[in-house]
């Protein structure tokens, strides 16, 4: 951590990248920003207290492949990309049911300050609330108010069963009435997807209850995922038209175009650009990046 | 009382009449809650019935230059209810309307005064309840465990509130009103919700919230796992998760604690047992079969002496209740106690056991120790007479020793708690002079002036200029 603060130093606009696969979130950043990459590795992984330290630079590839060697993972999107990159842009699985979202999962953050300091939030046990809740603020903030170079994660064990199955005649708002804990609903307008996980005989017994609404063939996985998350409210799916992926019961509609910005409250946007200014006080970290 | 008193005392009463208290027996209850410190003397309690009410009354006390105090039912155990200075206390217990209930949307939007348990009794003939299950849930109030990020048996697998929390409207301390978060998936912008979540009223007021509402699981299993010694159920806790089993809730009490308990409510407790663990699992009939089974097996591969499943509704509650009624069963022990509250990894929960055990010994006070294992969650209760001379800081010195032991095993202040003024002493212990200076930086974005609750959390020298001028100090709110 010590060498990468040197490296984002205190001073000058400076951008942090990891895998650039959601580069585009939050626009462009400014072309005189230094770019600088957040250290790679796995630091430390107990399995038994379902948590692991892992520098941000680190390829979430990297990450579940080491958590599933001890029958583990974790609530970050396996879409590509480095743990960083994941926690700035806030993205969650799309077994987000399952998982867990993305924000209870991020125990602590260690990052660097626009004044080039080492600052940690959070702490490393399952549990916590001593302090304010510094890894919430930092998780989806775009690298805006901090670069994150370290974090501690919860992980879970991967259950005993993973299987996708598909409907074309189910009704997609019905099924978690019909099931107790699916791991994930998506809906492409056509069709429904579900991912139900756990011991055999329990997902055995849910695929009972899903037939009560429909006929459904196992697949593969779930849907290929558009470019862009929209983020809506799990009651305005059923609005979605054209070409989508709607993640049943959470709100996230996968699309090929962006979702149109719209203005947030003036006075979440007051707290919010104090936030920045009292953070990032010469605005240099991520300049041109924006959260709104 | 002085002549600004009365000024403001008159204000307020423009907009709230007789719902304004300011007599000396109130202002003297109000000077604590369920911890064991006490504050300087509370101001004017304000018993608001609506946003507006509470708006109002923040700004009548920006104009009359005083701190506010948003409290509920004052459970909270680490003194970040009580007024330091003479703030305007703003009670939000009278709002407490469940407001509306969505169970497609599996939404429910209520007022903070509502008591977290009452919400879950009105969900249950819908098939929902509130995970977040404090131990004081039959009284304190979901505003309150929003400032808290309140915990309970069941945040093992269902997560603290903050987990439960999709949006807050906020009466900030310069009378604005605000709602943080939404409910879509993914709210633009900052996560200020989540980070206005176990504030302890230091970023605002909460005076609405839309919590998360859970489904209720088909299937439950209650386990009694019986055992020689703590350190045996503490390691058939870590076991438990190693095997790739996440329970409902895994929590132990000690053989003291347990016999105080079966004394109290006569629940069937073993009376002979070093310590017990009680452990749940709930979800599909198969799967909880299947994962009691295995509990039952690792339990016994480590020591349990017994294993006891609930076999009806009315056991397991019985077998609940012996548990959630700890606390109050101590008071036949010792006039006095005090609970702290520390975490540390799952796998060092026996040795620090062992030493919260033996800094007991050194101090010469009875400890018990009941707690939410499943999360390294340690719960130990110093047993004290109050009325003994230089008690108190024997207490305060065995706490301190506990606090440095978890920190030691790599552990943190508080798991659920919270710091209040407990625990700002030792917040240097956790965290650095650039940690804190971001956590005041946080504070600062949603209240500049630092009007809202002053004097809690950060570190005094590390807060805002005018708490300085707090007539009281953390220092001297102990006993």
């Amino acid at each position: 951590m010590n060498e990468f603060a040197e490296l984002v130093g205190n001073s000058g606009p400076v951008t942090v990248a990891g895998g650039k696969t959601r580069w585009h979130v939050g626009g462009d950043v400014h072309p005189e920003a230094r770019e600088v990459r957040a250290p790679v590795g796995v630091v430390s992984y107990d399995p038994a207290e379902m948590t692991v330290r892992v520098n941000a630079g680190t390829s979430t590839t990297e990450l579940t492949s080491v958590l599933a060697e001890s029958g583990q993972r974790c609530a970050l999107p396996e879409r590509g990309g480095t743990v960083g990159g994941s926690l700035a842009v806030g993205e969650n699985h799309v077994e987000v049911l399952g998982r867990g979202w993305l924000t209870t999962s991020v125990l602590q953050v260690t990052y660097i300050s626009a004044e080039g300091k080492i600052v940690r939030g959070g702490g490393p046990t399952v549990k916590n609330v001593s302090g304010f809740d510094l890894p919430r603020l930092i998780v989806g903030s775009l690298g805006t108010l901090g670069l994150i170079g370290e974090v501690i994660l919860r992980t879970n064990p991967i259950p005993p069963q993973s299987q996708w199955f598909e409907s074309n005649d189910a009704d997609p708002f019905s099924v978690t009435s019909q099931v107790l804990r699916p791991s994930a609903v998506l809906w492409n307008g056509a069709s429904t997807r579900v991912l139900l996980e756990g011991h055999e005989l329990d997902v055995a017994a849910s695929l009972r209850s899903l037939s009560e609404i429909g006929a459904w063939n196992e697949v593969q996985g779930g849907f290929d995922l558009p470019k862009h998350r929209w983020s809506l409210t799990p009651t305005q799916l059923n609005t979605c038209t054209g070409t989508f992926v709607a993640s049943v019961a959470v709100g996230t509609v996968w699309r090929d175009e962006p979702q149109p910005a719209h203005a947030l409250p003036p006075s979440v946007i007051d707290i919010s650009k104090r936030l920045k200014s009292n953070f990032d006080p010469t605005g240099r970290l991520n300049p041109g990046r924006s959260v709104f | 009382m002085t002549t600004s008193d009365e000024a403001l005392l008159a204000d307020l009463r423009r907009v709230l009449g007789d719902r304004v208290r300011a007599d000396s027996a109130e202002r003297a209850l109000l000077r604590r809650d369920a911890s064991v410190f006490e504050g300087g003397s509370a101001g004017p309690t304000c018993l608001c019935e609506s946003t507006e009410e509470v708006q109002q009354v923040v700004q009548i006390a920006l104009a009359h230059d005083r701190a506010i105090v948003p409290r509920g039912a004052g459970t909270g155990l680490a003194g970040g209810a009580i007024p330091l200075g003479s703030p305007v206390v703003v009670s939000l217990s009278r709002m407490n309307r469940i407001l509306e209930v969505d169970t497609e949307a599996r939404i429910a939007w209520v007022e903070p005064g509502v008591v977290n348990l009452d919400l879950t009794k009105y969900l249950t003939p819908l098939g929902y309840h509130f995970a977040p299950d404090p131990s004081s849930q039959q009284v304190c109030t979901i505003g309150g465990n929003v400032g808290n990020n309140s915990g309970g048996p069941h945040c093992l697998a269902y997560g603290v509130t903050n987990a439960h929390i999709l949006a807050i409207e906020v009466v900030l301390a310069d009378g604005g009103v605000v709602t943080l978060g939404g409910l879509n998936a993914e709210p633009a912008g900052y996560d200020l919700r989540g980070v206005f979540v176990g504030g302890e009223g230091m970023l605002g007021i909460t005076t609405k919230v839309a919590v998360r509402i859970t489904p209720n699981p088909p299937a439950v299993r209650t386990l009694l796992l019986s055992f020689d010694t703590p350190r045996d159920a503490a390691t058939t806790v870590s076991a438990v998760i190693a095997a790739g089993i996440v329970p409902a809730a895994m929590e132990v009490m000690d053989q003291r604690i347990t016999i105080a308990v079966e004394n109290y409510v006569n629940v069937g407790y073993p009376r002979d047992a070093g310590a017990v663990l009680l452990a749940e699992v709930d979800g599909l009939p198969d799967g909880v079969e299947i994962d009691a089974k295995r509990i039952a097996e690792i339990g016994r591969e480590h020591g349990a002496t017994d294993v006891r499943q609930a076999q009806s509704d009315e056991e397991r509650m019985l077998l609940w209740k012996g548990r959630k009624t700890a606390f109050g069963a101590v008071a036949q022990i010792a006039p006095n106690y005090y609970l702290h509250d520390t975490v540390v990894p799952r796998s060092k929960l026996a040795d620090t056991l062992e030493e919260v055990y033996r800094i007991a010994d050194e101090y010469d006070l009875a400890v018990v120790n009941v707690f939410h294992a499943g999360d390294g969650n340690l719960h130990p209760l110093l047993l004290f007479n109050g009325q003994e001379p230089g008690i108190y800081d024997r207490v305060h010195a065995a706490g301190a020793k506990i606090v440095e032991a978890s920190l030691a095993a790599g552990g943190v202040l508080s798991g659920e708690h919270g710091i209040g003024v407990e625990k700002q002493p030792y917040m240097h212990q956790m965290f650095s002079d650039d940690d804190l200076d971001h956590q005041e930086r946080l504070r600062h974005a949603f209240d500049p002036a630092c009007r809202s609750n002053p004097g809690k959390v950060i570190p005094v020298g590390h807060s805002c200029a005018d708490i300085q001028s707090l007539r009281a100090t953390p220092e001297g709110v102990w006993g």
